[in-house]
């Protein structure tokens, strides 16, 4: 079995980590014992520290549990996807060959064949799910339906399994942090981002930023989120990454504003579909899209990021 | 408590390894009102009716030691045409058949067995629509749901909605596709000593308030 190289940095930052969860779970808990509505942060809570920990258990073992943990993200992704949109009865056995993209998505990461994982959903689903359906015949609705599934496979499988193909990345670009720090980099600046501009719109929120999609969201939170999470960039990346101060600058800002976006995105298509969560798996937070909105933004952009920078070869 | 003998064994191992396995992780649910489903009491819960797969659902909403003394109602028509698939649905399942074809039988002969697992603190399930509907619409309901309450005053009816297994496994397809379900469970209802008629329509309307609350959350 393949075994993920941690850095003795890694080592260190996941203990970092943990601690500072812990400090901010019983921060939050003194804090939240004296508010009314303790019941449902609790469940969030909790929600929270099973992802965090299962993620952790997942990529300390090897690759394959590694892999094996996104695929199942990504399956519980695409059900929940699959069951938010209309579906005509007709596409059944779309949804069937949808599902069966999975196995044979994460079967090429696992074998680091990563040309295919980059083509096999943009092209070879791309023709696939249209001729599936030529064959069923059903026109009526052919565009939208065709159109939603491909959309749910980009977003669920896809995106999603960028996650796992930060496992290809040469742990040598990376001397101080290997390929899981590069993830883990990217995973914790799109959650800052999530978590700050969540804060700073909840205490100096005032001018609605997109009122349309999320009225919620604010450009004091906007700015804010962007600012905090180009602080934690600049402070993360000399730890965990191989970029200089510069480059963290960028990306911070940058990514700030795809993971604000992301997060958007999942809101306009969750007003369209008319639900207020993509589901309900995890307690507190909603269904997994909902948690995972700004991510399936961040995580494939960087990855591309750090392709480009340092000549990870796309053809390979 | 969990009772297992040799006659329920093969149950236990099928709802504990496969069916709830299957129901929670591979489809996945979404329950509102769990509460309410009696987990220590006989009760007859009557649900409306798209796909083998509701079975699974509602017995996987309880317990397992409820679920070895949980027995839908079935068509013997359909579920025992043959001597092996009565044998096999009885032992996995343990269903109750039911004749939808004859129609001079005594009550005792109609409801005799399901009275007496009911008197044995049993729980059992009844689809009044009297077959799976397609399209997922609500048909017009039998009263035989209504007999068993008069016949069980003490024992309470518990409706339930389900939306979704029409897309898992409608009636016309034999393929299983996931899709997460939701499944709404109201309050428990008593027989009210009205005509068996009405109390079809008291159990029938209160699930298809259940289906429009449902239609108006997905249209909204």
């Amino acid at each position: 079995m393949e075994s993920i190289y941690l850095t003795d940095n890694i080592k260190l930052f996941v203990v970092i980590l943990y601690v500072v969860l812990i400090l901010i779970t019983s921060a939050a808990y003194i804090l939240g014992l004296m508010k009314k509505n303790t019941e449902n942060f609790k469940t969030r809570m909790r929600s929270f520290w099973i992802i965090v920990f299962l993620f952790t258990a997942a990529f300390i073992f090897n690759k394959a549990t590694a892999v094996f943990f996104i695929m199942l993200i990504s399956y519980l992704a695409l059900k929940e996807f699959f069951s938010m949109i209309p579906t005509r009865r007709s596409d059944r056995r779309v949804l069937l060959w949808a599902y069966l993209s999975i196995p044979i998505q994460y079967y090429f990461l696992y074998i680091d064949w990563i040309v295919m994982f980059y083509l096999f959903i943009p092209l070879y689903l791309f023709i696939l799910i249209p001729l599936r359906m030529v064959i069923i015949g059903d026109t009526e609705g052919f565009l939208k339906s065709c159109g939603t599934i491909h959309w749910g496979l980009m977003t669920c499988v896809y995106a999603i399994g960028y996650f796992a193909a930060y496992l290809a990345i040469p742990d040598e670009i990376n001397p101080s942090g290997g390929a899981l720090g590069l993830l883990l980099f990217i995973l914790i600046l799109t959650l800052f981002n999530d978590f700050t501009q969540y804060l700073f719109g909840k205490m100096f929120g005032k001018n609605k930023i997109i009122p349309k999609v999320s009225p919620n969201k604010t450009w004091e939170g906007f700015f804010g989120g962007v600012v905090s999470t180009t602080i934690l960039s600049v402070a993360l990346s000399q730890f965990l990454t191989p970029l200089t101060l510069l480059q963290s600058v960028i990306i911070g800002l940058g990514f700030s504003v795809i993971g604000f976006f992301g997060d958007v995105t999942m809101s306009a298509i969750k007003r369209d579909m008319g639900v207020k969560d993509t589901g309900a798996l995890l307690p507190g937070h909603g269904g997994i899209l909902d948690r995972l909105d700004s991510m399936i933004f961040t995580v494939p952009l960087f990855f591309h990021y750090i392709a480009y920078y340092f000549k990870i070869g796309i053809l390979d | 408590m969990l009772n297992i003998n040799k006659n329920n064994f093969i149950k236990f191992l099928f709802f504990l390894f496969i069916v709830k396995p299957f129901i929670f992780w591979v489809l996945g649910i979404n329950v509102r009102g769990l509460e309410k489903l009696p987990k220590d009491k006989p009760s007859i819960i009557a649900a409306n009716h798209n796909s083998h797969i509701d079975t699974l659902i509602i017995m996987s909403l309880l317990p397992v030691s409820r679920i070895l003394i949980t027995h839908p109602i079935a068509a013997q028509d359909y579920f025992c045409n043959t001597k092996f698939r009565e044998k096999l649905f009885k032992i996995l399942v343990g269903i109750i058949p039911i004749s939808r074809t004859v129609t001079r039988q005594t009550k005792e002969e109609i409801f005799g067995g399901i009275n007496e697992a009911l008197r044995n603190n049993h729980t059992i399930i009844i689809y009044p629509e009297g077959t799976r509907g397609e399209d997922n619409t609500l048909l017009d309901f039998k009263t035989g749901v209504a007999h068993i309450a008069k016949m069980n005053p003490d024992i309470p009816v518990i409706p339930i909605y389900i939306n979704g297994p029409d897309k898992i496994l409608p009636k016309i397809d034999s393929m299983i596709v996931p899709f997460i379900s939701d499944i709404y469970i109201s309050d428990e209802v008593y027989y009210d000593n009205s005509s068996t008629l009405k109390f079809t329509h008291k159990i029938r309307s209160i699930i298809e308030t259940m289906y429009l609350e449902h239609k108006k959350k997905e249209k909204l």
